[in-house]
């Protein structure tokens, strides 16, 4: 087939990514730009000084510290999260797809069913469970509902139906093996790329969280970074005095909170793409 | 989703009979524990509560379903429901619009440089909401936004992006903004799925480029499509963090009701009416499960035309 590279569309979705792109350049800006010079010179290009390092050094150090805190708890939420999700999503993904039990579609239907429900809804609820449990205000208030991801398990049941051939499986219990054996020793390659992508996307959905964190924590120690910036932009938004310089620590720390992220899409990008197809075409 | 689960029946591997035993349930297990603790319990505990009301005196008193009459009256929970079903009915088709495009031009080998533009159309998906609300409100605000710096600059009256009259539709930018390169992904991932033999077969019947894009790939792409705004129609009437971060520059604007979730989490927490918050978590998950539903019963219609 002959493809001609056209001009004008390439024109066109420049424009396109102009508009999704510029939004981040205006932040890369303004984290290098005084709280000063934030009001006074034009935002999308940079200031008198270039404050970057001093910008971070402060972000980092104030109020003894809490960002770095904040990072390192967002951190610990979201890998813990999401390979435990994707870890229960594989193996029930597996279990459903290659094994016939009483109860399976019924059971099945019963978890996909659930993936229209939203997890807000969820919110409320939980936090009046966990309060009488004594879970609020820990970080198992944020892991333990995060560990459940029904449209994990749809990806990784579509993709153990299609990545796990038959006779392998045949052959490896002709040789004796246990079921588990089967699944760590065998299978699990295979099923790698979906279980991937489910990291990833629940990586993502806990790293970016903010309405459980919001309801589930008040102590600031807890915070991960997307409720720890929106309470530093509350204390900024009626900015005078002391707290006139934190607007730099909001913009600055904003850009460092999302450089971890993109970095992994980029690094990880040949697995995520694999393992959304799946998803996406076999409904 | 009833395809799916229409497929659950058609699709299990076949398996010997020896096989139907009880090693399925070594694997599910795990998942439906944590499932039923933290996804069904909460859900049935909200129902349970929606049944109940707190009194001054005599303390929680059962109440029938008076939690769900006062819902269904409840002129803030209705303006913020009708808000965000304008915000799905304006925000999404342009959201998958744009995302339908991008996904058609990136696949269809005719742009330079494909694989920048796949990258750069994502990265905001990787941007918390909190943060791109953040940005995005300093770039409407009025103290150091670059459209307000023009402005003052050239000398003409930047409109008021936070007004009561433009916030729906700056919110939606937002959205748009996040999720647009999340579903061009996924409506690419299936793109790349389709056969190339159709291609080189509609090629052969002399189609172009735009003709194969319309009858080939966009019916191709009916799944991926449904898959996408049944995901749209989760995050629209969730809608949270962007509305309350926008909230502090503009309080008169969005008010503690604006949109269902801020309603409900403003029950719970700033008036402590827990029951009530109960009924209406609730009946928001509901009204989420139906609309879905009914998207899906009616694109399904469509398509047996």
């Amino acid at each position: 087939m002959i493809r001609r590279r056209s001009t004008v569309l390439t024109l066109a979705m420049g424009a396109l990514l102009v508009y999704f792109l510029f939004p981040l350049f205006w932040l890369i800006v303004a984290a290098t730009k005084t709280t000063g010079d934030l009001f006074s010179t034009f935002g999308l290009w940079f200031g008198n000084d270039f404050a970057l390092l001093a910008n971070i050094r402060e972000t980092f150090t104030h109020n003894n510290g809490e960002y770095a805190r904040w990072m390192a708890n967002t951190l610990v939420y979201s890998v813990v999260s999401s390979v435990g999700a994707a870890c229960l999503a594989t193996f029930a993904g597996y279990g459903f797809a290659r094994y016939v039990f009483r109860g399976r579609s019924m059971l099945l239907g019963a978890v996909l069913g659930t993936i229209m429900v939203p997890t807000t809804a969820l919110a409320i609820p939980t936090y009046l469970l966990f309060s009488k449990a004594s879970l609020v205000n820990t970080p198992w208030a944020i892991i333990l509902p995060s560990l459940v991801s029904p449209f994990g398990l749809f990806l990784m049941w579509v993709y153990a139906r299609d990545a796990v051939s038959d006779t392998v499986l045949e052959a490896a219990r002709i040789d004796g093996a246990g079921e588990l054996a089967i699944f760590f020793q065998v299978t699990l390659r295979s099923l790698m790329p979906g279980f991937v992508t489910v990291v990833l996307f629940t990586l993502v959905a806990t790293w970016n969280n903010y309405f459980l964190p919001l309801i589930m924590l008040n102590d600031p120690t807890y915070y991960p970074i997307t409720v720890g910036l929106s309470s530093w932009s509350a204390q900024a938004v009626g900015g005078s005095g002391a707290n006139a310089d934190l607007l730099a620590c909001v913009v600055t720390g904003s850009l460092l909170s999302i450089i971890p992220l993109i970095a992994a899409f980029i690094l990880l990008q040949r697995f995520w793409q694999s393992g959304l197809s799946a998803g996406a075409v076999k409904e | 989703m009833t395809t799916t689960t229409a497929a659950t029946a058609a699709a299990p591997p076949r398996r010997r009979r020896s096989k139907t035993g009880t090693s399925g349930y070594i694997f599910i297990t795990p998942f439906l524990v944590f499932f039923l603790l933290f996804f069904v319990l909460p859900l049935g505990y909200a129902g349970y509560l929606s049944f109940f009301r707190d009194q001054l005196v005599g303390g929680t008193v059962f109440a029938g379903l008076d939690n769900y009459a006062r819902a269904l009256k409840d002129a803030q929970l209705l303006d913020g429901v009708l808000r965000v079903a304008l915000f799905f009915l304006v925000q999404v088709p342009v959201m998958l619009l744009v995302a339908l495009v991008a996904a058609l031009a990136i696949d269809s080998g005719m742009l330079r440089s494909a694989k920048l533009f796949r990258l750069g159309v994502f990265i905001p998906y990787a941007v918390p909401s909190v943060v791109a609300a953040l940005m995005w409100g300093y770039l409407y605000g009025p103290d150091f936004g670059p459209l307000a710096q023009l402005g003052d600059r050239l000398g003409f009256t930047p409109p008021n992006l936070l007004s009561d009259s433009a916030m729906l539709a700056s919110l939606g930018n937002i959205v748009t903004w996040e999720f647009t390169g999340y579903n061009m992904i996924i409506l690419y991932a299936a793109l790349r799925t389709v056969p190339t033999e159709l291609y080189e077969a509609a090629w052969v019947d002399g189609a172009g480029a735009w003709r194969t894009a319309w009858s080939i790939k966009i019916p191709a792409l009916r799944p991926a499509l449904l898959l996408c705004l049944i995901f749209s129609v989760i995050g629209s009437f969730q809608l949270f963090a962007e509305p309350n971060l926008l909230q502090r520059l503009a309080p008169n604007v969005i008010n503690s009701s604006y949109t269902p979730n801020l309603y409900a989490y403003s029950l719970a927490f700033t008036s402590q009416e827990v029951n009530y918050a109960a009924a209406v978590s609730f009946l928001l998950g509901l009204v989420i499960v139906v609309v879905s539903y009914v998207v899906l019963f009616l694109t399904s219609r469509g398509s047996r035309r």
